[in-house]
């Protein structure tokens, strides 16, 4: 019986039914940021100028078995004076549904340019630091972190 | 849902100049406007947006959550002793909820 019903099916029928499953399959997939989106955040925040790669120290694992929980962890060598320190720390990320993570705000009171957290990662991704000091000038650095889903090292 | 409940750690005392680190903990789902419920129903965003922190009135710290922050939000940071005073801690929701806290630390 089956076999009948399914000659029954014209290759025109065929086609639509293929171009509908595909099309489902397409839209319920999550949009990801994408580099290009980070490229577009940095260029937002740094008003065009662009941000200057630098070691600044950005712990982060190297392989995350659970991507709902990983911390981040950095600290950027400054003065921390009021002539000269950091202003702003962006975290930004290429795999997640949006492109910014967290904004620090720092003052001199601090003492240090420094702090911790934990982030989210949909996926294996770099994570992307974007610094700005009193001046108006630009650092970034970057990390990929592995994301591996049940912890078996895939 | 558990109560929102903010937790930190200040230490008590601490040496004029020296840098503490301050450890803040808040309890929250941070519903990121992404996940499912039980019936397959998207659960509407909700998440902690803003954090802030004051030292006897003037702002020394602050910082913007986005979706990708975990549930229960961990904040650390670093603080340079000069004087006594009293911390205040500041959280915000999307529903427009105000969580505070408050720490006293001395300084000799």
């Amino acid at each position: 019986m089956k076999t009948i019903k399914m000659k029954n099916i014209s290759r025109r029928n065929a086609i639509v039914l293929m171009l509908g499953t595909a099309g489902y399959l397409m839209s319920s997939k999550i949009v990801f940021a994408g580099k290009e989106q980070v490229l577009k955040r940095i260029d937002e925040i740094t008003k065009g100028k662009g941000a200057k790669e630098l070691d600044i120290f950005l712990d982060l694992p190297e392989i995350a078995e659970n991507g709902n929980q990983v911390k981040v962890n950095f600290e950027i060598e400054s003065e921390m004076t009021k002539e000269n320190y950091i202003k702003n720390v962006y975290i930004l990320a290429d795999g997640n549904p949006a492109p910014d993570i967290a904004k620090f705000s720092f003052t001199p009171d601090m003492g240090m340019c420094s702090a911790t957290t934990r982030i989210r990662l949909s996926k294996t991704q770099n994570v992307v630091l974007v610094a700005e000091n009193n001046k108006n000038e630009y650092f970034m650095t970057k990390s990929k972190v592995k994301v591996t889903i049940g912890g078996c090292g895939g | 849902m558990s109560k929102i409940k903010p937790r930190g750690k200040v230490p008590k005392k601490a040496a004029m100049d020296e840098v503490i680190e301050i450890k803040t903990l808040i309890r929250h789902p941070m519903h990121s406007g992404r996940m499912k419920d039980k019936d397959g129903k998207n659960i509407p965003r909700q998440i902690i947006n803003s954090f802030k922190v004051d030292f006897e009135g003037k702002e020394i710290f602050k910082m913007k959550l986005e979706p990708s922050i975990s549930t229960n939000p961990y904040i650390a940071f670093p603080y340079k002793a000069k004087k006594s005073g009293t911390f205040n801690f500041e959280w915000k929701d999307d529903s427009g909820n105000t969580y505070t806290m408050k720490r006293k630390m001395t300084v000799s």
